[in-house]
């Protein structure tokens, strides 16, 4: 551990969230330090690479904030994942050529803006290689991955859906079908919803136009991911709507379930929840007065939501109004409302694991193993089911949906990290 | 009408209720499955003899004895390797310290070898090098304790248990007062309670905090459980916070690294400045281990008796009450400990001579030593 660093206000996440709060605190003359685990800000929404067609404009928003941010004097950390957190700073490792070093940073205001991750559920196949979440092929291809001539499904549920086919084709992936578990009825009205919302109607219609030859299937969802014959490549999956089911030969699956906040840091700090979410005020202050949290952490609620929840922070951080901006947060918070009520899971999805389905890839945890337990820490216990590297965050949120039981406690380390990392400096270890 | 109530489903009351239906007893398990937050979730697993006293080292080769004899049986969930144990020895004083204890174990016919400073790197090459040497002993083992707890709740039930999910209220005078106000009533009520003491506040148990860590897959890097000499030092330590260097290897390849000793505080959370000193002493035996990645750290309570025995037997000398036995204040050998203490248990409730002396576990010490100097 290097000697600690002091920031006024820590920014953790350099999402869009996470650029908002800090560039705003730092224009209200806060000292800024936003903290990233990759190597560029932006987040998962602004990630870098390459760019749809459709995407070109949020590109240059992306810019515009990224300018913004430079030039309000917040520095940005980029690579450092936070492992432990405490009121009063946080412990971070950076990745370097030459290994992994860790710094302390202590603060006086904390702005959690440590965005969402996609759901996934358990179906027979997922395990197949060519199963992929469909924000995690999206990153993929962003960063070089080649769908070319490739036949994609692209499944589950929520807007992200359109964007990631809307993607994939411009990068020349043949997008056999759009899968949406979430009936038509709720789409329409939530269609009809955005009618305050242009800006977002046209980006949902951008994208559909897109991909305009590609059959958007309403109410129906992935029953089984099937693998060629002799063979562990993905073949085709199997389609249903409930009553009838039906087989679409594909290359790829991109599927994913709408998406989770990652709370870890505001639980580790004990923030007080409703629901999933993490309940803050007007000022997107937490049940703790100097910690603050934006964007979906507090309920996820897209791009618009989170760069209104982030500037609040900031400002309120920095000691400024924020007047001018509740109206837009109010607005952005219903969006996320009908978001969730409109993609809410059907309970059919329950019901897709197999007995040998694998639930936890860390552990190689089966479907049969986790049933019939009596809570999340019993099964756990019982099964090593959320004890592999990712403690839990892909298993966990599954294992809530289909049984009904959610992971127990969040403890430091959040990441996994060397044990050197824990370990005293070279230098305390002299102090000694 | 039950024979025997056990009240506490870790490993303790877990196997105190396969041994009573062993005996064709109609047994019930209060709390029976629910390992949240017990000693049992929390410990290491580390199946080993302790020679801290005479008592000490019957109970504990008793005990591997019974493991032993069961590792054939034991459900491939419970992770039984009998990897064995090595006592380090940093320097000459510590390797006086471990022949010494060569001879007990010799003593008692426990297989135990010396092992010189080549020797004892050639066994464990990631140890530092110029270690004094170090002390074997093949038959110790580890286990995965919640599993072993279900396997030992498995057969109770198999045999005709009632595992009943509630929470005890009060237990005295053959009745269990359930969280739901309802009532069962049994000849015996054996407290296997861990740290909780609230259903006989007389137990003079103390929880003593411990800190572990688990690393991601490395198999092959330790191969035995590895344990300093100095943990004699910490263990016996009774009012100072202390840490020592205890590496497990754990069947799955994962190393399992503690040990910390806490005094007072019932806070479960983690603390870094005690994980960070408990790391370092783990890195000045395994410079190495730096490297490897750390998956998760947690904390548990060691439920420790002023005389680091535990209790076992009827509760005579901390309360009146003859329908109340005790199988608790395990410290840090319960998971050892538990099927030795079973049996010692039943022995005690059949008035039969058992396969070792009783009288040293028993609460009736308690009177004796009130006042009593520990060193």
């Amino acid at each position: 551990m290097s000697a600690a660093i002091r920031t006024e206000v820590l920014v953790v996440g350099a999402g869009p969230a996470g650029i908002a709060a800090a560039t705003a605190a730092a224009e209200g003359d806060c000292k800024v330090i936003v903290l990233d685990d990759n190597r560029k800000a932006g987040g998962q929404i602004w990630r870098e690479g390459s760019v749809a067609v459709q995407e070109q404009e949020k590109d240059s928003k992306k810019r515009r904030a990224l300018e913004r941010l430079q030039r309000s004097g917040a520095e940005l950390r980029t690579r450092r994942t936070v492992f432990a957190a405490t009121a009063g700073f946080v412990d971070a490792l950076q990745e370097t050529v030459a290994g992994s070093v860790t710094e302390r940073i202590e603060f006086e205001q904390l702005i959690l803006a440590t965005g969402a991750r996609e759901r996934w559920l358990p179906f027979p196949g997922w395990t197949l290689p060519g199963v992929f979440g469909a924000g995690g092929l999206q990153a993929l291809v962003r960063s070089g991955f080649p769908v070319k001539g490739k036949r994609v499904v692209v499944a589950g549920t929520g807007p992200l859906l359109l964007a990631v086919a809307a993607h994939l084709a411009s990068d020349g992936a043949f997008v056999s079908a759009i899968v949406e578990q979430a009936p038509l009825g709720k789409l329409m009205k939530f269609a009809v919803s955005l009618w305050r919302q242009p800006g977002k109607w046209i980006q949902g219609a951008r994208y559909r136009a897109s991909v305009g030859k590609t059959a958007y299937r309403t109410g129906c969802w992935v029953v089984e991911a099937i693998a060629a014959d002799h063979g562990q490549e993905l073949r085709a999956v199997r389609l249903t709507d409930g009553k009838r089911t039906w087989t679409e030969a594909c290359d790829l699956l991109a599927c994913g379930y709408h998406l989770v906040p990652n709370t870890e840091i505001a639980e580790l700090l004990g923030c007080t929840f409703e629901g999933d979410a993490v309940r803050v005020d007007a000022d997107q202050r937490t049940s703790i007065a100097h910690v603050f949290c934006v964007g979906e952490p507090t309920g996820i609620a897209g791009i618009d939501a989170a760069l209104a929840e982030g500037e609040v922070a900031g400002l309120a951080c920095a000691g400024k109004s924020r007047d001018s901006l509740s109206a837009r947060v109010i607005t952005e918070r219903a969006f996320g409302n009908r978001l969730q009520r409109t993609f809410a899971l059907r309970g059919e999805l329950r019901s897709l694991a197999k007995a040998d389905t694998i639930v936890c890839r860390c552990e190689d945890v089966r479907f049969a193993d986790v049933r019939g337990h009596a809570g999340w820490s019993d099964i756990k216990l019982q099964t090593r089911c959320g004890m592999g590297p990712c403690q839990g965050r892909v298993c966990g949120p599954a294992i809530d949906f289909v049984l009904g039981c959610k992971p127990a406690s969040v403890r430091q380390p959040l990441y996994p990290v060397p044990l050197q990392a824990l370990c005293s400096s070279l230098t305390e270890m002299n102090e000694i | 009408m039950f024979d025997v109530l056990v009240v506490g489903g870790g490993i303790v009351g877990s196997a105190v209720a396969r041994e009573c239906a062993l005996e064709g007893w109609r047994v019930g398990v209060v709390g029976g499955g629910n390992l949240s937050g017990s000693a049992t979730a929390a410990g290491m697993g580390h199946l080993v003899v302790m020679d801290d006293s005479p008592a000490q080292l019957a109970l504990t080769a008793y005990s591997r004895s019974l493991w032993r004899g069961m590792a054939q049986r034991l459900p491939k969930t419970a992770e039984y390797d009998g990897c064995g144990t090595i006592w380090v020895a940093a320097d000459e004083e510590e390797l006086i310290e471990a022949r010494a204890k060569c001879a007990v174990y010799e003593g008692m016919g426990i297989e135990a070898r010396m092992l010189s400073s080549a020797e004892l790197s050639e066994a464990e090459p990631h140890l530092r090098k110029r270690l004094a040497g170090g002390l074997i002993v093949p038959e110790d083992g580890v286990i995965y304790p919640p599993a072993a707890a279900q396997y030992f709740l498995g057969e109770a039930k198999r045999l005709g248990a009632e595992v009943v999910g509630l929470r005890a209220v009060s237990a005295a005078h053959g009745e269990v007062r359930l969280a739901d106000g309802s009532v069962l009533t049994a000849e015996r009520i054996v407290l296997a309670v861990g740290t909780d003491c609230t259903l006989l506040p007389s137990l003079p148990i103390q929880g003593r905090k411990g800190h572990l860590v688990i690393t991601d897959r490395y198999p092959g890097v330790v191969r035995h459980q590895l344990v300093e000499l100095g943990y004699l030092k910490s263990a016996h330590k009774l009012t100072e916070d202390s840490v020592a260097f205890n590496v497990q290897p754990r069947p799955t390849g994962q190393l399992m690294i503690g040990s910390s000793r806490q005094y007072g505080g019932t806070s479960a959370e983690i603390e870094p400045a005690m994980l960070r000193r408990m790391l370092d002493r783990t890195m000045e035996y395994m410079p190495g281990l730096g490297q490897l990645s750390g998956l998760r750290a947690w904390t548990g309570f060691r439920a420790a008796t002023p005389d680091k025995l535990p209790l076992i037997g009827q509760a005579a000398g901390l309360s009146e009450d003859e329908s109340l036995w005790l199988a608790v204040g395990f410290e840090g050998l319960g998971i050892t400990n538990a099927p030795g203490a079973a049996r010692l248990l039943v022995d005690g409730m059949k008035g039969r001579t058992g396969a070792i002396d009783a009288t040293p576990y028993l609460a009736a010490r308690m009177c004796r030593q009130v006042g009593v100097v520990y060193a």
